[in-house]
């Protein structure tokens, strides 16, 4: 299950992968993730929503070569992860803006560790930052912009590498929910404008379901995909304009349905980023 | 700047100066008030009569310089040395394991009372001065540096590892300038005890500087040459301290603006 139509060349794609972490001080293995496969086409938005703990971030993180799985492989363009790859760029809900940059220094962070030329980085960042409605503030330290803003500038710093996919974790979870829907009419522009390939990360249902053409939903650790809904609702470029599509509504309460929220108990949450 | 800056910092500078008047005005006719005998402690006039003094006669400006001089030495030493092992054990905790418990014993200890060993492996010399001070500035700027490194947030290393960044890379790129404020933070506490520990050295032996100008002071049962001495040494200590503020000033722009007091 979880493949894109044959016609599209797939981008990113999880073959079985389970991971499992050492329990501190014992002997006994904790499982994330089990037996996880799907694939993300070229040019595809996929979302991956789930209870907290449900290994969503480790996937992320095997996805960017930041952790090799246990069993099972993560390909990029048809070859294995073994590593940081320069095709991949990730952001999460922290913007990890460097303080002692300035915005555009920022921006052009991973370009620089990639050894690109400085005037082509410089184009680059004054690039995204003019579409971005940064240009103004490129001199700027992040202590003096505000949140929504950092997070544009962390969006910018991540597409400057101009990877071939996007891994998002949580993006704007920070946000106020104003500020979120601006940063998510950005990000379904970017996407759609460059063609670019991206895995969501998100708790948001809603958010799931406007800036992607697919949902997988998660079960509860150790996290298995347990269903795919694909979103057949047109826009996937103006997210704010999709939401208000009926059939919106409709996908989230098959979400929220499959994910029994209304049932669930209310737990000690598990910190998401070590799960 | 803090909020409302300009009037209320106009406000506490005028009083400092205020409360600088008063003290200088009850050091020069308090003690006559309240019969406190000149030589216990002798009014402001008599001090700066000393310190004309002391100037033509003490060779003041010589003993001065000389603390000065070893004070930077120290200082600049120490506070080398001290960088280089936070960076070294912050990158390896290997290395963190296997010194900590000296590192802690040695930073317990205290270190003015190596004054008098190291006199007697070096003679009346500036160097058991120096080294004192080294010693003594060694301490917070390593430990300030090592901290800082353990404190770097992982998900930014992560951020520049899947941008494929080399370890050198992750160092010079992230952990050096995340590790600077700290260090900083460090290098003025290291400043002002530099300071003390040229002073200590300078009291246990020797024959120049203005700890043994001091000691002289008290031998002759000089009160006004020991107070020029300790405000001497006050002057320098502020200046070596003034001296890493503005320094931190310029490289750590980037940070909100701070007050020159301000510990961290």
């Amino acid at each position: 299950m979880s493949s894109p139509s044959a016609s599209v060349p797939v981008r990113l794609e999880y073959r079985n992968v389970t991971m499992r972490f050492a329990e501190r001080g014992g002997q006994r293995a904790l499982t994330a993730v089990r037996g996880v496969s799907f694939a993300v086409g070229d040019g595809e938005v996929v979302s991956l929503i789930g209870p907290s703990g449900c290994g969503k971030s480790t996937l992320l993180n095997i996805g960017s070569g930041l952790m090799a799985p246990s069993e099972g492989t993560a390909l990029v363009d048809g070859a294995p992860v073994a590593g940081p790859n320069a095709h991949v760029a990730f952001m999460l809900q922290k913007d990890l803006l460097l303080p002692w940059r300035a915005v555009a220094e920022n921006v052009m962070f991973g370009v620089e560790i990639q050894g690109v030329a400085a005037a082509e980085r410089r184009r680059r960042a004054a690039n995204l930052l003019a579409q971005f409605n940064l240009a103004e503030f490129s001199d700027h330290y992040p202590h003096q912009l505000s949140g929504g803003m950092r997070q544009r500038v962390a969006l910018a710093r991540t597409l400057a590498v101009d990877p071939h996919v996007l891994l998002l974790d949580e993006p704007f979870s920070a946000v106020d929910a104003q500020t979120r829907m601006l940063l998510q009419r950005d990000l379904a522009q970017t996407l759609a404008r460059e063609q670019k390939t991206a895995l969501l990360i998100t708790h948001d249902l809603f958010e799931a379901v406007t800036l992607s053409d697919r949902v997988l939903v998660m079960s509860r650790r150790p996290g298995a995909i347990v269903d795919e809904i694909t979103i057949d609702v047109p826009g996937r470029d103006d997210p704010i304009a999709r939401r208000a599509d009926p059939r919106v509504a409709s996908y989230v309460a098959r979400l929220m349905e499959r994910l029994d929220i209304a049932h669930a108990p209310l737990e000690r949450q598990p910190a998401e980023g070590d799960a | 700047m803090k909020p409302g800056g300009d009037s209320s910092m106009r406000k506490g500078a005028g009083a400092s100066l205020a409360l600088l008047v008063i003290f200088l005005a009850a050091w020069q006719w308090g003690p006559g008030a309240l019969g406190v005998p000149s030589f216990i402690v002798p009014p402001l006039s008599m001090v700066g009569a000393e310190f004309v003094h002391a100037f033509a006669f003490d060779h003041l400006l010589l003993h001065t310089g000389v603390t000065i001089g070893e004070v930077l030495a120290g200082f600049a030493l120490g506070s080398l040395l001290g960088a280089l092992f936070g960076y070294l054990l912050g990158m390896s905790p290997t290395a963190e394991l296997a010194l900590s418990p000296y590192i802690l014993a040695l930073q317990i200890a205290p270190k003015v009372a190596f004054a008098p060993l190291f006199i007697l492996w070096m003679g009346f010399t500036i160097y058991p001065k120096i080294l004192v001070a080294v010693l003594i500035v060694f301490f917070p700027v390593m430990v300030n540096v090592l901290t800082a490194l353990r404190n770097v947030d992982p998900d930014l290393i992560n951020l520049a590892r899947a941008f494929k960044a080399t370890r050198a890379q992750i160092f010079w790129k992230v952990e050096f300038p995340a590790s600077l404020p700290p260090m900083f933070a460090g290098l003025r506490i290291g400043a002002t005890l530099a300071v003390v520990g040229v002073v200590v050295g300078e009291l246990v032996g020797g024959d120049v500087g203005l700890g043994y100008l001091l000691t002289f002071g008290e031998g002759q049962a000089n009160t006004p040459l020991v107070f020029v001495s300790i405000v001497m040494l006050t002057l320098v200590g502020g200046i070596a301290y003034l001296a890493v503020v503005l320094v931190e000033r310029r490289v750590l722009h980037y940070l909100p603006a701070r007050g020159i007091a301000e510990n961290s």
